[in-house]
């Protein structure tokens, strides 16, 4: 850029000569060059402004489209964090205390159809009535060819039956994918594990949802997606579980008995290992509850929990080891089993008639009525009531099913608990328990009198109870069950190398019609634990209207009916828990042995 | 200088450009690599749970328990019970060393 100078000679010098003020050049050059500069710079601020503004509609151009890209592309999952493979199952597993799957899920399809698509409704039906045996061809038609629009043929198919159905051709029938809950045991730990179903539905899933046992009581931790992936474990052990179903249903069958319980509990921990009820269901096709016939007799009752019976003399054992712990006998006191006895016109016998006096351990050895209440006497009600409630008899158990606080004990009330209610609770009548509870209690005099609450949980470190009764006290309990198996009523449940301990009941059955007893129907039951010496498992075994049929006349006591099953249960079951036997001449024997190689 | 400066910063911009385009494509790769296994993963754990709810019914008790007794004649499998608990005296000692069985051996060839 050329400047000109503000006082060009030439032109100040013509001035001069013309007489002019040379200073108005000077200020008309200042003027024109202060105008050049104001041009220069509105020239700037205008490309600065419209470079800004350009900026700006770019700027909201982009956010406009990418609004518009956002808004009308399909959505898709971020790609690259990898949290959403770990979710697939709906449903986590459940399983027993060694790992074994007791339920997982299974992908399948279910079946269902849109008429308006068929292209040939009927000869469509006809070929699913043959694949299905269970739908009915007539149905079939009439529902393609009238006017629904979208109808479940199946909720669930095996792979074989879904390509039977592919093979059809037919557009109108339509897959949805479906995952099912699958128990591969079958009928295995049925009552524990309850069963399954469909929730909300639609075509492309299902919702599962626990419906009884197990399942439905921990439905909520076993959808929630954030454990979906760890299996809830039990404390069942499978091949337990199983070696005592087999036992148990061969026992039911053998004496006749038209259902049977059992449950096997840690005695320490609470943990059951095995709980069974027959007869049973599989939880795969769960049958629905019955509508006529009592609720009591449908495979879905649960007799080990929800099942209340009168447990016979089985309770005999509680009345022994509080008057012990309450240091009002010892084993050796001598009670007075004269008879019969009478008391508010209501007459108390034995089985057999033991003489005038029989020492305390005779009254649980020979199992005797007359004794017991004795013994009950000396206790009083309030202390037999306070007693049993610290056994877990006077409510509920707490074990984590759904069905569990159906399983509520009958016993009366503080107030009608009498003196001839004491007598009777002694042993064992006019209060009705479940196997369970009655296994609880068991457990608790094996633990050496801390209480022990039934739990399906696997769960380390669980501490011990309250204490109910002394630790003497138990121990002389248990030695008293002892001699019941060695010298008494259970003498079949003698396992060799289990010293197994043990007391029997047997109860006559209340008729339904609340009008007495049944002369000739009982509750047959063996309530035990092994190995005496330092208990570690209890086993109760109960049969349901047993009739042994191999002497002359039918048997029916415990001690001919559940003891042997009990019997069989442990010799089978105490290897499998890895439980050592001890034989008093395995020591010597191999001494023996290894004398002379040494 | 400007010049140069000019030219250098092009070269900047096409050389980041070839940058940014390159790592674009890659990540844009590796994005449809994961979902691909993703898939793969997806599909496997499937297979898994399809193979261990197999395992788990093929090994269920009682069918296990009626194999045993179609192949007794063949496996001679028994119940476990108490009798197979051995005791650790029972057990023979550690063998003798080789040099001992064969002096052993050869007193006993010697005495016959």
């Amino acid at each position: 850029m050329t400047r000109i100078p503000l006082r060009p000679l030439a032109l100040i010098l013509e001035a001069r000569s013309k007489g002019e003020n040379p200073d108005a050049i000077e200020r008309a050059n200042i003027r024109a060059r202060h105008e050049q500069m104001r041009d220069g710079d509105r020239r700037r601020s205008e490309i600065r402004l419209r470079a800004l503004a350009a900026l700006f509609v770019i700027g909201f151009a982009v956010v406009a489209i990418r609004f518009g890209a956002v808004a009308h592309l399909d959505p898709s999952e971020p790609r690259s964090s990898l949290s959403g493979v770990g979710i697939l199952a709906q449903r986590a597993d459940i399983e027993d205390r060694r790992g074994r799957i007791l339920a997982t899920n299974f992908e399948t399809d279910s079946l269902y159809a849109q008429p308006a698509l068929m292209v040939a409704p009927e000869q469509a039906a006809a070929a699913l009535a043959e694949i299905f045996p269970e739908l009915d061809r007539k149905r079939l038609v009439a529902d393609f060819t009238g006017d629904r629009k979208f109808l479940w043929i199946r909720r669930k198919l095996s792979p074989e039956q879904k390509q039977a159905v592919h093979d059809l051709g037919e557009p109108g029938l339509l897959f949805g994918p479906r995952e099912m809950r699958l128990y591969p045991n079958g009928a295995l730990a049925a009552h524990v594990l309850g069963g399954a179903g469909f929730g909300r539905e639609g075509v492309q899933a299902a919702e599962v949802v626990g419906v009884a046992g197990v399942e439905k009581r921990f439905d909520g931790r076993l959808r929630n997606p954030e454990r979906v992936d760890s299996p809830l474990v039990l404390s069942l052990d499978l091949s337990v579980q199983a070696a005592l179903e087999h036992v148990l249903h061969g026992g039911m069958k053998l004496m006749n008995a038209k259902g049977a319980a059992a449950v096997l509990m840690e005695v320490r921990t609470g943990e059951v290992i095995a709980i069974a009820s027959l007869p049973d269901f599989d939880p795969n096709n769960r049958p629905s509850l019955p509508a006529k016939g009592l609720a009591a007799d449908s495979p879905l009752f649960d007799r080990a929990v929800q099942g209340v019976y009168e447990l016979g003399s089985t309770f005999k054992i509680f009345t022994a080891g509080q008057a012990l712990d309450l240091g009002l006998v010892t084993p050796a006191t001598m009670i007075d089993t004269s008879g019969p006895l009478r008391m508010r016109g209501f007459e108390i016998t034995d089985f057999r008639d033991y003489g005038a006096r029989l020492s305390v351990r005779d009254v649980i050895v020979k199992s005797s009525n007359i004794g017991t209440a004795r013994i009950a006497g000396m206790i009083g009600a309030k202390r037999q009531r306070a007693f049993l409630e610290s056994l877990g008899f006077l409510e509920p158990t707490s074990l984590e099913t759904v069905e569990a606080p159906t399983g509520r004990p009958l016993a009366p009330s503080p107030a009608r608990w009498t003196d001839l209610s004491t007598v009777t609770i002694s042993y064992g009548h006019g209060l009705s328990a479940s196997p369970l509870h009655l296994a609880a209690a068991y457990a608790t005099i094996a633990n050496g009198g801390l209480r022990v609450r039934p739990t399906l949980l696997r769960e380390p470190g669980r501490g011990p109870g309250e204490r109910v009764m002394s630790q003497e006290a138990a121990e002389a309990a248990v030695a008293l069950l002892r001699e019941v198996v060695t010298d008494g009523t259970a003498s079949m449940a003698e396992v060799p190398g289990y010293a197994v301990g043990g007391k029997t009941g047997t109860a006559d059955k209340p008729r339904s019609d609340g009008r007495g007893y049944h002369d000739d129907k009982v509750i047959a039951t063996f309530a035990g634990l092994f190995p005496a010496d330092a208990p570690k498992y209890v086993i109760v075994v109960t049969l349901d209207e047993p009739t042994e049929t191999s002497g002359g006349a039918p048997r029916r006591t415990a001690g001919w009916t559940a003891v042997p099953v009990a019997g069989e249960i442990v010799s089978r079951v105490a290897p499998l828990l890895g439980l050592r036997p001890e034989y008093g001449f395995v020591g010597a024997e191999a001494k023996a042995a290894k004398a002379p190689a040494g | 200088m400007k010049t140069t400066l000019g030219i250098l910063a092009a070269l900047a911009v096409i050389g980041l450009a070839f940058w940014a385009y390159r790592e674009n494509y890659l990540t844009k790769a590796s994005l449809k690599r994961v979902g691909t296994l993703n898939e793969q993963i997806a599909e496997a754990r499937r297979t898994l749970r399809a193979l261990n709810a197999e395992w788990a019914h093929q090994n269920r008790p009682d069918r296990l328990r009626d194999l045993v007794e179609i192949n007794f004649g063949d496996l001679g499998l028994m119940r476990m019970t108490s009798r197979q608990f051995g005791d650790i005296e029972r057990l023979p000692g550690p063998p003798q060393d080789a040099s001992g069985a064969d002096a052993a051996a050869a007193e006993e060839e010697k005495e016959s």
